[in-house]
């Protein structure tokens, strides 16, 4: 089975959000990038898992320039084959969809596998933008991903509830919490990532349809309200009468 | 200008379709053309001239993405539409993105204010750290609306129904199975209120009180991430920046710090009342009302108010 897993860089969670050059650019200064954790935890190592289990590669692919080796080196820690970069900035949404599916359309690949979002746009955009592109079914927020032959067995959350859902590979499916369990990289692993190839592509001619203009910081809270915790019907009435929440 | 928006109407009309046909209707100037798929009565859709339908065209029955994309895309060709707005609801997010580029057009994804006259549209980024604006340069233009972040503006009227009469070609992907989750309580991205929990309530035993106060209130309940990998709780249930993102108008959290990564999901809350021994804990800064306090007799407490309020 042939597996690419898209894979990109998010600030360490703990990062500082700042911005800089007139609140237009995210200020990178001091801040450390990690794997998009819904792509390294579940993503990534559900087809390293299936890849164990059917045989076949993992391949991953990253719209980013070469600031992004790190993190890249790391998912071939993890256990991915070989890897490739896209060189260019992540423009927008459309436009890093697009430059995977000008990659992706003559590879043949049976699984396409994405994060259910990155944790900088929370977009959740790029794994259904990539499945149009190439004409492919696309089934978002996977809990559980099971393959026999050439068909998959899916669960995702559903309106309401849960759902089993089949489909015929190939397919793109961005993986939720619970798709696989997150693994730490061994020596072994970091050690053979060194020399695993990272293929550097120049990018497909493609114009972005968004950009963002503007950064802000949410409002500030005005302070916490301390209520004795003897009294909880002066809380109630607060919510009631003050916030009108109740 | 004319605008196009698609519920979701499986199981019926849910309140953040009611928020994204509002939306839709203030972006087209007061009335905008409503497209659906799933199982709603035509009484249902015809109420929705209410928040601005001028027509709803239905499609009865289950369509996959790829069915429904195409749904969309026609009935907008059709319409000429130059704005599509969704919920970016489960559909929403597998649709939604799929629609735009069919059409060609720059698609925004949970829009939390209405659009400015240029489309530039305002949206959280960084998992709730940080907003951001986003201008759609395309000629059509895709907007999909965050649950829960804009009120919905009620009038009067009826909208007329049609239904949908194309080939949208057969499903890719089937349905095997379905279950409902905690039954008659909002799911957690759409919950108005929720009561959380984390660590400080020291093994899965003690969640009676958690519940207990859920029950009282009709809230939702959610709780930290070493609760959920512990197996104190249902993945679902966890919150914060790997888990569920969520903005309730009230959300209770109790025995839970308020890490950075928590915070991120659920700092968007309206109102935040944070429950905890420590006086320190982070959770406090992010707080409206702090209760400095032993959550094992505070919630049976907040519980037991809640009810003589609710009885007054
Ligand atoms: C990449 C990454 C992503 C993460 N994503 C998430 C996420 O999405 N969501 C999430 O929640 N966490 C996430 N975390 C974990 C996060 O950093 C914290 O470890 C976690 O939120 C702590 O959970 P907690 O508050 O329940 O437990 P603790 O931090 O152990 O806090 C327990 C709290 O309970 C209080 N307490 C103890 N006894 C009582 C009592 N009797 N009554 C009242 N209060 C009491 C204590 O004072 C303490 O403040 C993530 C971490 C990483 C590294
Ligand atoms: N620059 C990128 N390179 C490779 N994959 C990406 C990139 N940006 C996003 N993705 C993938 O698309 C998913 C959804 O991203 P988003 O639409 O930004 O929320 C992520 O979890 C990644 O798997």
């Amino acid at each position: 089975m042939k597996i690419l897993v898209c894979i990109s860089k998010a600030p360490d969670t703990t990062a500082k959000i700042n911005f800089t050059d007139g609140n237009t650019k995210f200020d990178e200064a001091g801040v450390q990038y990690i794997v998009n954790p819904y792509d390294e935890w579940y993503a990534l190592v559900r087809g390293i898992e299936l890849k164990e289990a059917n045989g076949g590669t993992v391949t991953t692919v990253t719209v980013g320039t070469a600031a992004d080796d790190p993190i890249i080196r790391k998912a071939l820690a993890i256990g991915a084959d070989n890897a490739v970069r896209i060189d260019s900035e992540a423009k927008d949404a459309f436009f890093t969809a697009k430059q995977i599916a000008e990659y992706a359309k003559s590879e043949g690949f049976d699984l396409i596998l994405t994060g259910k979002e990155t944790i900088n746009y929370n977009g959740s955009q790029v794994g259904a933008m990539i499945a149009e592109l190439l004409d492919l079914p696309y089934v978002s927020l996977a809990t559980d991903l099971q393959i026999a032959g050439s068909t998959a067995t899916i669960k995702r959350e559903a309106k309401g509830g849960k759902e089993t859902v089949q489909v015929s590979t190939p397919l793109v499916l961005s993986a939720s919490k619970g798709l696989a369990e997150q693994r730490i990289p061994n020596m072994r692993g970091i050690m053979a990532a060194r020399t695993k190839p990272l293929n550097v592509v120049s990018p497909a001619d493609v114009t972005p349809l968004t950009e963002t203009v503007e950064y802000s910081l949410p409002p500030e809270k005005g302070g916490v309200k301390l209520i004795d915790p003897e009294n909880m019907d002066e809380l109630v009435s607060l919510l009631h009468n003050e916030a009108k929440v109740i | 200008m004319s605008v196009l928006v698609y519920i979701d109407s499986k199981g019926g009309v849910a309140k953040n379709s009611l928020e994204a046909v509002s939306y839709g209707s203030q972006v087209g100037g007061g009335s905008a053309v409503v497209v659906t798929s799933g199982d709603a009565s035509n009484d249902d859709l015809a109420a929705l001239g209410k928040y601005g339908a001028s027509k709803v065209i239905a499609h009865n029955g289950d369509l996959d993405g790829q069915q429904t994309t195409k749904l969309v895309a026609e009935v907008a060709q059709a319409e000429g539409a130059k704005v599509i707005i969704f919920s970016q609801d489960l559909t929403g997010k597998a649709v939604a993105p799929r629609v735009a580029v069919r059409l060609n057009a720059g698609f925004v994804s949970g829009a939390i204010e209405l659009p400015t006259s240029d489309f530039k549209v305002k949206v959280n980024a960084f998992s709730g750290k940080a907003q951001s604006l986003v201008k759609i340069n395309s000629d059509v233009k895709v907007i999909s609306v965050l649950p829960n972040s804009l009120g919905v503006t009620e009038g009067s009227g009826s909208a007329e129904v049609t239904s949908f009469s194309g080939d949208l070609g057969s499903a890719k992907v089937t349905i095997t199975e379905q279950a409902e989750v905690s039954g008659d309580r909002a799911p957690l991205p759409e919950a108005e209120l929720v009561v959380s929990a984390g660590r400080g309530l020291k093994g899965p035993e003690n969640w009676g009180i958690v519940e207990d106060l859920a029950d009282a209130l009709e809230a939702t309940t959610a709780c930290s991430r070493p609760v959920a990998d512990s197996g104190w709780r249902p993945h679902h249930e966890h919150v914060g920046q790997t888990g569920v993102a969520i903005r309730p108008n009230l959300y209770i959290a109790a025995g839970i710090s308020g890490a950075i990564q928590h915070l991120a999901g659920v700092n968007g809350g309206k109102v935040i009342v944070v429950i905890n021994t420590d006086p320190e804990a982070p959770f406090f800064k992010a707080a409206d009302y702090g209760v400095v306090g032993d959550a094992f007799e505070v919630l049976p407490r907040l519980t037991e108010a809640v009810k003589k309020f609710k009885s007054a």
